[in-house]
């Protein structure tokens, strides 16, 4: 009971989720309350579905900036949580044998499944201090050149690549331009498009830019249901457009950089949902959807002729912006939500959770960290 | 601190402006124009039949895509391929006013239709596939068109074995297409890898400015990579750097002086050399 209210005073809150962290408080005072009698523990439990039913409404009408939001939550898992959760006996390989080891891109062997894998993650970093030695996720051209060297690594010994997406953008310094932050990217682009093994790209938050794009080209692209990807930050359109930054949300409903929109436009091909409330709201349903989606298309990718993968790879990397792309359609549809991850699946199992145990439904199970 | 930084560019290099994605008015009506790099008063004429290079400094002012293939190309040689092609506007991109399909409209009123020109010429009697941006096409940024236009120019100079020359004049991606336009990087180094595979010879010629999607794309993966003189290149503009970092950008930055030292170009060619030394390249690669 103690964990479990620490962990729900540890949530943060965005700034449209004021009702949300409202019933929060309540629940958790009430918890706090000495001795539970019967009286509150059913308040807890109304409580719970008032708090299931608020998430519901909120999550399922949240605006293109309030989806940016999401994605750059303090709390949304990052790379390395997914890396940690997913695999158990990974091996990270450091170096570009060239410049340097960027931190701001991992690269890894892992098993995801029963599939070994060459695992390629852009991390932020948690706390301030590996926020800063990870460059905020910004790389520099050696994190491009060191995710290149293991790619071709994988491909010599015909391992798929999977690669994860969380950036605001390439980083944009001095040293990154003397370094050829531009050649480095260009080459990747040039080397995924025909890397002779299975590639899946997944964005995971936020995708920014070329510097996402970096590491972006593959045989499947997916995205996490609240992540976003964009040619420009929503704060830099709007600095472009109006030479004034708070105007991000006007920004980010042009630029369609949402996953359902971003479906609709043939740039991405699933979208993997998130729990109720957003990622960081239930770390592990999150990390379990992404498994589930890795291990299903490897295990259609592997089924492919080489020649075959590398060819329809080609053919849907010409089709961007090709003569057959649609136009967007002004409505656009919802992604499906997993039965188990329903709101009907949730409030019955509030209903099954006696109160002396801390409720995995509805409440934050992230991991402290 | 806009106007810290536009002083901080002006002692990078006096009287420039700083990098912008609108157009420049580099050849403003009249009969004499300033140079913006020596500051001296040119007759636009003389200018003009310089191949727009100033006279007393050798500034090279950027020129829009007829003229440099006028410029690059023997005359009358050229044979446009994919001018029909117009932007679909896939987001339906309309904010603060501007409405992105109406001004892909008011271009083509103009006559001009996109911001790359592409098709077959000879450069000195050598056949090539010659593709150049315009930068006075919303600043030659990069969208679903450009894209389309640059594979189709790469296709055929495949199935042609033609060399393909591409002149790049570019702010970058363009925002309006959203990610469509950001696929077109890809796009591009996609088709450049069956170029490669194909044992083509692809010559990249950057000149002012060339910078973001256009640079981390096809602009770098040259087999020689030319640039003009003082060229703008990079990833990331100067404004960009600048806001993040918050440091003077040293003397010379991203120019294309600052590419060569830093061994990501092969060499710088004076406007006037281009021809002879593309032809003479050509001839090295036996194509
Ligand atoms: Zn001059």
């Amino acid at each position: 009971m103690a964990n479990g209210t620490m962990k729900n005073n540890g949530l943060q809150y965005l700034p449209f989720e004021n009702r949300i962290a409202q019933i929060d408080r309540k629940i958790t005072d009430l918890r706090e309350q000495a001795g539970i009698t019967d009286n509150n523990a059913s308040r807890i439990r109304l409580l719970q579905q008032d708090l299931t039913a608020e998430l519901k409404r909120l999550y399922s009408n949240l605006t293109p900036w309030q989806v940016v939001q999401v994605s750059r939550h303090p709390q949304r898992p990052l790379f390395r949580d997914y890396l940690n959760l997913m695999i158990k006996d990974y091996r990270e390989l450091h170096g570009d044998r060239c410049f340097g080891d960027d931190p701001a891109i991992v690269t890894a062997f892992g098993q995801i499944g029963r599939e070994k894998v060459l695992i390629i993650g852009q991390e932020k970093g948690r706390d301030i201090k590996e926020k800063i030695a990870c460059n905020f996720g910004c790389p520099n051209p050696e994190g491009y050149r060191k995710a290149l060297a293991k790619m071709k690594l994988a491909e010599k010994f015909g391992l798929p690549v999977v690669t994860f997406i969380d950036t605001p953008g390439a980083y944009p310094g001095i040293g990154a331009e003397e370094r050829g932050q531009a050649q480095a990217i260009a080459v990747n682009l040039r080397e995924m498009s025909r890397l002779r093994v299975p590639i899946i790209c997944i964005v995971i938050g936020e995708g920014g830019s070329g510097g996402a794009l970096g590491i972006g080209v593959g045989d499947r692209m997916a995205i996490l249901q609240y992540a976003y990807y964009s040619v420009i930050s929503p704060e830099g359109c709007a600095g472009i457009l109006w030479h004034d930054g708070t105007q991000a949300d006007k920004a980010a409903q042009a630029l369609c950089l949402t996953a359902p929109e971003l479906k609709e436009l043939g740039i991405v091909d699933t979208i993997i949902p998130e729990a109720l409330g957003g990622a960081h709201r239930n770390l592990h349903d999150t990390v379990y959807n992404v498994e589930q989606y890795i291990t299903r298309t490897l295990r259609d990718l592997k089924r492919m002729k080489i020649e075959n993968l590398l060819e329809n790879r080609y053919k849907k990397i010409l089709a961007i912006g090709g003569s057959d792309q649609k136009v967007i359609k002004s409505r656009i549809e919802k992604p499906k939500i997993p039965k188990r991850l329903s709101v009907e699946a949730q409030l019955r199992d509030i209903e099954k959770i006696p109160i002396e145990k801390e409720s995995t439904a509805g409440t934050p199970t992230r991991d402290n960290d | 601190m806009v106007n810290k930084q536009t002083k901080t560019m002006a002692k990078v290099k006096p009287g420039w402006d700083g990098f912008s994605l609108k157009p420049k008015r580099e050849m403003p009506e009249g009969l004499w124009i300033a140079c913006p790099s020596c500051q001296n008063m040119l007759y636009k004429k003389s200018v003009e039949e310089n191949l727009d290079i100033c006279p007393e400094c050798s500034h090279h002012f950027r020129i829009d895509g007829r003229k440099r293939i006028r410029q690059l190309a023997d005359d009358g040689s050229f044979e446009e391929m994919g001018a029909e092609l117009v932007s679909s506007d896939p987001l339906g991109f309309s904010a603060a006013g501007k409405n992105y399909a109406e001004r892909i409209r008011s271009f083509s009123e103009k006559g001009q239709n996109e911001a790359i020109l592409v098709g077959k010429a000879f450069i000195r009697g050598r056949g090539v596939m010659l593709s150049v941006m315009d930068f006075s096409f919303l600043g030659g940024s990069m969208g679903m068109v450009v894209g389309e236009k640059f594979c189709l120019a790469v296709e055929k100079a495949i199935e042609e074995s033609l060399p393909l020359v591409v002149v790049s004049a570019s702010g970058g991606a363009r925002m309006h297409e959203g990610v469509v336009s950001l696929g077109q990087m890809a796009k591009t180094s996609a088709a450049l890898a069956r170029f490669d595979e194909s044992r083509g010879l692809f010559i990249s010629v950057l000149t002012d400015p060339t910078t973001g999607g256009v640079t981390a794309s096809f602009a770098m993966l040259g087999d020689i990579i030319i640039a003009e003189p003082r060229a703008l290149i990079g990833f990331a503009g100067p404004r960009t750097i600048y806001e993040t970092i918050k440091i003077e950008l040293p003397e010379g930055f991203q120019r294309s002086e600052f590419l060569l030292e830093h061994g990501f170009i092969d060499m710088i060619v004076h406007r006037r050399d281009l021809r002879s030394e593309i032809g003479r390249l050509i001839d090295y690669c036996g194509k």
